[in-house]
């Protein structure tokens, strides 16, 4: 009887669940995995999680298949037998592509990943001195000041008169540039379908890009636990047409004007008093 | 033997629960009071209080606190759940007796979400107070609601030192009515740094439902 | 010198053994030396400090901090960790042996023993109660987010419990391999009768107790609100609780140095003849691996938490922005312990897994070489990718493609671990006991808990899932479906060799599917939760989550259940049924398991001298040790 060779079986059944799942993953899952198509950069991490999805498929199927294979094919029969299986000890070809495919897919990726992040900033806090300003020359960014404090967000719009508020709106097709920043302890500025996540450090500007799309209301929600509303430390955004953007700051600015005199001069940090112990 | 293990298991077992509940009782699940808002001829009517020390007796005399009051400034309860009605128009009086300390963000020296976007400090109408002279806030940022509490003068003549405190003593009385939302638990909370002898200001009393912080349960 | 000398004196009456130096006397101690530091030194010093916090704000950090640190020295002069420097400083001889009088029974459990065995089940007993609180803090923890706008506990107390189960998770499970299996199996795979330093792994051991216990009493002082991560300047504005987290972690981070230092030197020093590095077990590969990563990372804990406690006491600016600090530092300080701190509490379950998988295969541990370059490659990697946990911080954007290549480098030495696992499966004579499902378990486990941290460590995917439950489920995935996967597969394996006495099988395996059912259960979803944009650490959620968060909480209760099953399967068969058990259940070829059970006090009869492989399955040439035989 011929021996059968369980690896071009196992092999065989990768390859054929392989091809079935890979695509449906890429082309049916993956897209509806948030943040979605919010802005930009939403777009853009959902790309990088296409071929994140699309790569472990086949990887974790092959580690599935092939235990699952193993532990119903080799398992020992007799429960009262104690037989030994043979003493192979290793097998440098399979050692050698194993690293040789592992380091390539691993390679691949990080360069992908480097390259989307790059390429639009992928709405990541990138620090006082971003490495990837995604704004063409020619063109320029609307900056928006995130003032993170224990429990709520304010935005200050320095192009507007420096006039702070308590609501988050953005002109759709915008760029915009995000100065997230705190007032006490570390904070996290998460615009969910904007895909923006950036730290609020005190004393510290940690820009953020995003190009918005159309018309759209997001959360914001803290992601760095910061005391005891950090779970209610939340508020809506909303991307709306220039027109209405441009009614709604006219009205914020009226409304604030009395306490806009009194705001310090915009700044990319604030360092309030109290710093040491207050009282 | 057996009787004897068996004896032993029970009894670490009853210990370890017991030790448990008690956790759970005493630590997990002990929270301040609640208060209600009162029906007056005027409309429905919520009555707080702040003060710069709580009550001799409490876990914590030296941190500031709020209390609920009534019409008169009597009864002092060291509640920070508040129970209103919903979707109504409800009226606030915050008799306010401690001391000026100003506000980390002079932003939040403006008077937002309530009607008219104003209120009564000492009877007279504003919408701003300068924000170096907040001692409180009270605020509930799922609203949109923040009104800036006026501090006493650092020359008042009678300052109270401790909950409970006297109209006799200095003090400065806010009053504004906003209405509420559907029902459902909000949260509220302070914004002025002012948790004396801690980092910023914003520890202790700032970080502790009972004190600076509570609920709006709106039903 | 005979070291090994077994004394049979006759047991002393109870009466006269509690007068000596045991449990009783250390918690004296402890109490003596907590009100000495709280009480005594603690006014003292800030009696003459200007500008005290205590004043106005109504607390003394001070007088906690010492009150932990001079109550932990009274516990250990108690329990007579004094007594052999003072005998040696009096000129008294040297001696290895403390309490090892078998006479003496169950007593020596409960004092300063250097009996390898002896500490490496007090471990085992004690970091099991310290799971119990922290398992416990998870089952409230679900109970809250059962609803995101009805609340169960306080919103203080919330907090609190997320870190507290989150700290002594971490802190118990950094030694919850090391402590009971490598204290307890290292000397008997290397052929030794001992530690290196056997009065320190009693040290080690009481240390990490006191601990547990330091941590445990934050609920009187009001908690702390930071999480595990205890981040600054969060931490420096808290409350007394905050000071436990401190004196938790100074004090485990100690242990955690000084036992993979003793674990280092007994593996370096200890090996009898003929155990050369390429005869070692893989298990013990796996231990000093995790050794070497213990003694550097956990003192830079240590240094991080020091620095916090003189923020809240000696007026220092370490983490406070505006007048000279930076939160960043703590994030730096802490990550860079952090991680290679994870990289502590993954090792050992790979260690554990190679090690069983010969045996429950029949078949030489395959690629031997490759594991070994596996289990060294993830420590010496770990140490170049911390700020993958800053990505969106504000740190230098420039540096972040490095450390998304160095993690994701990370990758390839821990494919080595699962590329050994399956050419050790290829077959073999594969059977499903106990020990080897929890290692299928783990198999499945880290295979989720890997690729997450793949997606992890892309910036523009981490940019959405960072500090959401995403992350959550990761390390979860890999640090509970991983190590304490691969504890109970230890347990279930080594409790005959270590009690002689059997588990009940049958129970195990009704608690292994419940907790895999459960686990994937409660884990798997919340993966999802965090893509849907809930943050960790939150006590209310978005309401379109609930349904998630119900089915999360539901699947966690039954995650408890098997934990239950587990302690009765443990009570039952080991206090009540005590069947006796083969001395070689397994048919296992390690050397541990040609020895009696229980092991007895001197553990070998003769120093062994080792000469085969150490999985030399399939080989025809070499006889079986005899079931029983004295070696």
């Amino acid at each position: 009887m011929p021996e059968i060779n369980h690896f071009r079986r196992v092999a065989l059944i990768w390859l054929v669940s392989s091809i079935v799942a890979t695509p449906l993953v890429i082309f049916l899952f993956a897209p509806i995995v948030p943040p979605g198509q919010g802005s930009v950069q939403s777009s853009g991490q959902v790309l990088d999680n296409t071929v994140l999805f699309g790569l472990s498929t086949p990887i974790a199927l092959a580690v599935l298949i092939f235990f699952g294979y193993s532990f119903v094919v080799f398992r020992e029969r007799d429960p009262a037998a104690v037989l030994d299986g043979p003493a192979v000890r290793g097998h440098a070809g399979a050692q050698l592509w194993w690293m040789i495919v592992t380091i390539t897919i691993v390679l691949f990726l990080a360069t992908y990943a480097s390259y989307r992040t790059f390429v639009d900033g992928a709405g990541g806090g990138q620090g006082p001195i971003p490495a990837s300003v995604p704004v063409p020359s020619g063109q320029s960014a609307l900056p928006v000041q995130v003032i993170a404090q224990q429990w709520q967000f304010t935005y200050r719009y320095p192009t507007y008169g420096g006039v702070e508020t308590s609501e988050l709106y953005l002109p759709e097709h915008t760029i915009v540039k995000f100065n997230v920043t705190s007032l006490d302890v570390v904070h996290s500025f998460w615009a969910y379908q904007l895909a923006v996540k950036a730290d609020a450090n005190p004393n510290v500007n940690n820009v953020a890009f995003v190009k918005t799309r159309g018309p759209l209301t997001f959360n914001v929600r803290c992601a760095e636990l910061c005391g005891v509303w950090h779970g209610y430390m939340f508020n809506l955004g909303h991307v709306v047409s220039k027109a209405q953007f441009a009614a709604w700051i006219a009205q914020q600015q009226r409304q604030f004007a009395p306490i806009t005199k009194s705001l310090p001069k915009y700044n990319p940090t604030y360092n309030p008093a109290p710093t040491r112990r207050g009282g | 033997m057996v009787g004897r293990r068996l004896f032993g298991v029970v009894l670490l077992s009853a210990a370890f629960v017991g030790a448990v509940v008690v956790y759970i009782i005493f630590f997990l699940t002990s929270v301040p009071g609640q208060a209600s808002a009162v029906q007056t001829p005027s409309g429905t009517h919520l009555y707080l209080a702040t003060v710069a020390a709580a009550k001799g007796t409490d876990a914590h005399p030296t941190w500031v606190s709020y209390y609920a009051v009534d019409a008169n400034d009597q009864h002092w309860v060291h509640a920070t759940t508040y129970q209103v009605p919903a979707n109504t128009l409800v009226q606030v009086t915050i008799f306010q007796f401690d001391s000026q300390t100003g506000l980390r963000n002079e932003f939040l020296g403006q008077v937002r979400g309530t009607t008219g976007g104003t209120m009564l400090l000492n009877g007279k109408s504003t919408s701003t107070i300068d924000p170096s002279t907040a001692s409180h806030v009270f605020s509930i940022p799922q609203i949109d609601l923040n009104v800036p509490l006026y501090g006493i003068p650092a020359n008042a003549k009678n300052p109270c030192a401790n909950a409970p405190c006297s109209l006799s003593t200095s003090h400065e009385t806010i009053q504004f009515s906003f209405r509420t939302p559907p029902p459902g638990l909000y949260r509220w909370q302070c914004f002025v740094p002012c948790a004396a002898g801690f980092i910023q200001g914003l520890g202790g009393p700032m970080q502790t439902v009972g004190y600076m912080d509570g609920y709006l349960k709106v039903v | 010198m005979s070291a090994i000398a077994v004394r049979t004196a006759a047991a002393r009456p109870l009466w006269r053994r509690l007068i000596g130096f045991n449990l009783l006397t250390a918690i004296i101690g402890a109490a003596i030396g907590y009100v000495i530091g709280h009480m005594v030194i603690g006014p003292a010093i800030h009696a003459h400090s200007l500008d005290y916090i205590g004043l106005t704000a109504g607390q003394s950090d001070i007088d906690v901090l010492l009150g932990y640190l001079f109550g932990t020295i009274g516990f250990l002069v108690g329990m007579g960790f004094a007594n052999y420097p003072i005998r040696r400083l009096l000129g008294h001889p040297p001696s290895l042996a403390e309490h090892e009088d078998e006479a003496e029974g169950m007593f020596r459990y409960f004092t300063l023993c250097t009996d390898h065995k002896v500490v490496g089940l007090q471990y085992l007993v004690g970091i099991g109660f310290f799971f119990l609180i922290g398992g416990l803090n998870a089952m409230l923890i679900r109970t809250e987010l059962l609803q995101p706008n009805v609340h169960v506990f306080g919103a203080n107390q919330y907090l609190t419990l997320v870190g507290e189960h989150g700290a002594m998770m971490m802190g118990m499970i950094t030694s919850g391999i090391l402590g009971p299996f490598g204290t307890y199996f290292v000397p008997l795979m290397l052929g030794a009768r001992r530690m290196a330093f056997p009065r320190l792994e009693s040290f080690t051991f009481w240390l990490l107790m006191c601990a547990g216990v330091v941590l445990t009493t934050t609920v009187f002082f009001g908690g702390f609100q930071t999480g595990w991560t205890g981040y600054d300047p969060l931490g420096d504005q808290g409350v007394l609780g905050y000071d436990a987290y401190i004196g938790f972690f100074a004090l485990v981070g100690t242990s955690m140095t000084l036992l993979g230092f003793n674990m280092l030197a007994t593996i370096v020093v200890m090996r009898a003849p003929g155990m050369t590095w390429s005869r070692l077990p893989i298990f013990v590969w796996g231990v000093f691996a995790t050794a070497a990563l213990m003694m550097l990372a956990a003192p830079m804990l240590v240094a991080t938490l020091c620095m916090a406690a003189l923020d809240r006491t000696a007026q220092t600016v370490f983490y406070i922005a505006g007048v000279g600090g930076s939160n960043y530092l703590y994030e730096n300080l802490f990550w860079f312990f952090g991680h290679p701190e994870v990289y502590i509490v993954a090792l050992p379950g790979f260690g554990i897994v190679l090690e069983l998988l010969p045996v429950f295969c029949r078949k030489p541990l395959w690629g031997y070489r490759v594991g070994v370059a596996g289990m060294l490659g993830v420590g010496l990697l770990s140490w170049f990718v911390w700020q993958h946990h800053l990505f969106v911080s504000g740190i230098d954007a420039d540096v972040r493609p490095f450390y998304m290549l160095a993690t994701e480098l990370i990758s390839i030495p821990t494919g080595f671990i699962f590329l050994c696992a399956m050419g050790t499966v290829w077959r073999g004579r594969i059977r499903f006991t106990v020990p080897m499902l929890f290692c299928i378990g783990w198999i499945f486990n880290f295979l989720w808990g890997g690729i997450s941290g793949v997606f992890l460590s892309a910036v523009p995917s981490d940019v959405t899932t960072h500090g959401s439950f995403f992350s959550m489920a990761h390390f979860h995935y890999t640090i509970m479906g991983g190590l304490v996967f691969t504890m109970f597969a230890a347990i279930f394996y080594w409790t005959p060799k270590m009690t002689g006495l059997k588990l009940n099988e049958t129970l195990g395996k009704i608690q292994f599917w419940i907790l895999f059912i459960a686990f994937n259960s409660t884990f798997g979803p919340l993966f999802a939760v965090g893509f849907l944009g809930q943050p960790r650490r939150v006590v209310s959620y978005p309401a379109g989550l609930q349904f998630l968060n119900d089915w999360v909480s539901v699947s966690a209760y039954f995650i408890g259940i098997s934990m239950l099953i587990f302690l009765a399967n443990v009570i039952w068969s080991l206090l009540f049924v005590r069947e006796p058990a083969e001395v070689n259940p397994w048919n296992s070829k390690s050397i541990e398991w040609q020895m009696p059970s229980p092991v007895p006090l001197h553990d070998f009869e003769r120093i062994p001298v080792f000469d085969v492989d150490p999985y030399p399955y399939g080989e025809p040439l070499v006889a079986p040790a005899p079931a029983g035989g004295q070696v």
